[in-house]
């Protein structure tokens, strides 16, 4: 028997029979999770920045250390794990940027160092970092022009 | 069509039964875990099956399946004429290295999670045309070989979506043969049907049983029509891995329909996990309803449970690239009748 259903209809009545995704759970999770992760990387500012006097040194050695932590729990099998309830409170602190090439380096490293690890790496990253980078030098060009302008 | 042993517009009915006379299932870890575990055949804590890549395992989950199902048979690799199988790993390669060893003449096959039954109705094709007098079927799929081709590395932290289902890792294998065993009554095919794709826009690759269900409800209904049976002529109709939402779906269509199933509708993707394993939507992969056929229905069958079943295999057909391209996701089911 063939369905007399139109894409229109069908994109309805099915989306009535899927569940949505738990908002209601979801978010304070994330936010919690995600807030966690982001008052670690505080304190661990707090720290550096007691030890060394240079401001900017001990906010790149918190950025290293919330990395390297992203990549140590990625190599645990932690971190799928507590992104299953974080969300995107696990996906958009720096450790998820860690989590992200870390786990692409362990998933294609069994297709060579170089044309699996090497080249795979930068799978889930990669765009994150032609994009940033592309939208920084915009930035950077409209902040000049402005600054020409003003100045 | 008159003279020929194709029924109405899909099915077909071989002259004589083809005997399903061997099977076997496996599973790994997280299905161990779950509703099959008493019923596998060989199941495994370690998820690399002792290798050290995940196609690897894989490659092993076919030759286990392969070697218990000889074993069971008490027969050999030469007896069989043809083997035919597939599994989710780009360019089928977990079937074509796992029965390289064994020397069968062999067809690999792609139709998504409707493998097993694309093996089963083209089997018996062949058994019944005359072509081969015995044939293998294998179907199998790994979660972690899936991920990857489809989805994310494993260990990158996602929230799965509530529709989304869990590729199972093992699957199943059949021998079949145009001879009954001697010995025992055996399970036989004695109608297929081979569906056409059906696409109703479906884009989410997270919700595969909303993609697959409108060719399974139209497999399933054509196929009664074109036998002029109903519902009640089966004890179970199970489609193959729809999970939840398709199942569902299916449930009502048919019900708008008019078509009372009365309970004897189930399908695979709802078979195998336990609901407190969090596998959301439930099961699917080729090996998905492989392993329920060759674990658990046709155990039912020969226990005398279950006399008449419709096994209708369904796989939604895609690739990361047809994804990535902005294609939606056209079903396939094809129906497979067995009866003890």
């Amino acid at each position: 028997m063939r369905l007399s259903l139109s894409k229109e209809q069908y994109a309805a009545f099915s989306g009535r029979m899927s569940p949505a995704s738990p908002l209601a759970r979801d978010l304070p999770l994330a936010f919690l999770i995600g807030g966690s992760i982001t008052a670690v990387g505080q304190c661990f500012l707090e720290l550096y920045s007691s030890l060394i006097s240079d401001e900017k040194t001990a906010a790149a050695l918190t950025s290293v250390t919330l990395i390297f932590l992203g990549i140590l729990f990625s190599a645990l099998n932690l971190y799928p794990r507590l992104a299953k309830y974080g969300g995107a409170g696990t996906l958009v602190p720096i450790t998820g940027f860690s989590n992200s090439m870390a786990s692409a380096a362990i998933e294609f490293k069994s297709e060579g160092l170089v044309t699996g690890l090497g080249a795979k790496m930068f799978v889930i990253a990669g765009p994150v970092i032609v994009y940033g980078v592309s939208a920084s030098v915009l930035y950077g060009v409209i902040y000049y022009l402005i600054g020409r302008i003003g100045g | 069509m008159t003279g020929t042993k194709k029924h109405g517009s899909i099915t077909y009915l071989p002259d004589s039964p083809v005997y399903i006379t061997s099977r076997a299932s496996l599973g790994g870890s997280e299905e161990k875990a779950g509703k099959l575990a008493s019923l596998l055949d060989i199941s495994s804590e370690d998820d690399y099956f002792g290798e050290d890549t995940w196609e690897k395992a894989e490659t092993a989950i076919v030759r286990m399946l392969v070697d218990q199902l000889y074993k069971s048979a008490q027969t050999t690799p030469e007896s069989t004429d043809l083997f035919l199988g597939g599994d989710l790993q780009k360019q089928c390669m977990a079937t074509s290295l796992g029965l390289l060893p064994y020397g069968v003449p062999y067809l690999g096959l792609y139709g998504a999670c409707s493998t097993f039954a694309e093996g089963l109705a083209l089997a018996s094709l062949a058994i019944d045309g005359g072509f081969a007098s015995s044939a293998g079927v294998v179907a199998t799929s790994h979660f972690c070989t899936a991920e990857r081709e489809y989805r994310t590395p494993l260990v990158y932290g996602n929230q799965r979506q509530p529709t989304a289902q869990r590729t199972v890792t093992g699957g199943g294998a059949i021998l079949l043969s145009k001879d009954a065993p001697k010995d025992r009554a055996a399970p036989h095919i004695t109608a297929f049907a081979i569906g056409k794709m059906r696409d109703l826009g479906i884009k989410d690759a997270s919700n595969m049983g909303a993609a697959m269900a409108p060719a399974a409800f139209e497999t399933i209904s054509t196929f009664l029509e074109d036998t002029r049976q109903t519902p009640e002529d089966f004890d179970l109709i199970v489609s193959g891995d729809l999970g939840n939402v398709g199942h569902r779906i299916v449930s009502r269509l048919a019900e708008a329909a008019g078509i009372d199933f009365g309970g004897r509708y189930d399908d695979c993707g709802r078979m195998v996990f336990d609901p407190s394993q969090d596998t959301h939507a439930g099961a699917s992969g080729c090996g998905c309803s492989a392993m329920v056929l060759t674990a658990s229905l046709l155990r039912r069958m020969e226990e005398g449970k279950i006399k008449r079943l419709l096994f209708a295999g369904t796989g939604a057909l895609l690739s990361a690239t047809s994804l990535l391209q902005g294609e939606s996701i056209p079903g396939i089911c094809h129906a497979v009748a067995i009866e003890i």
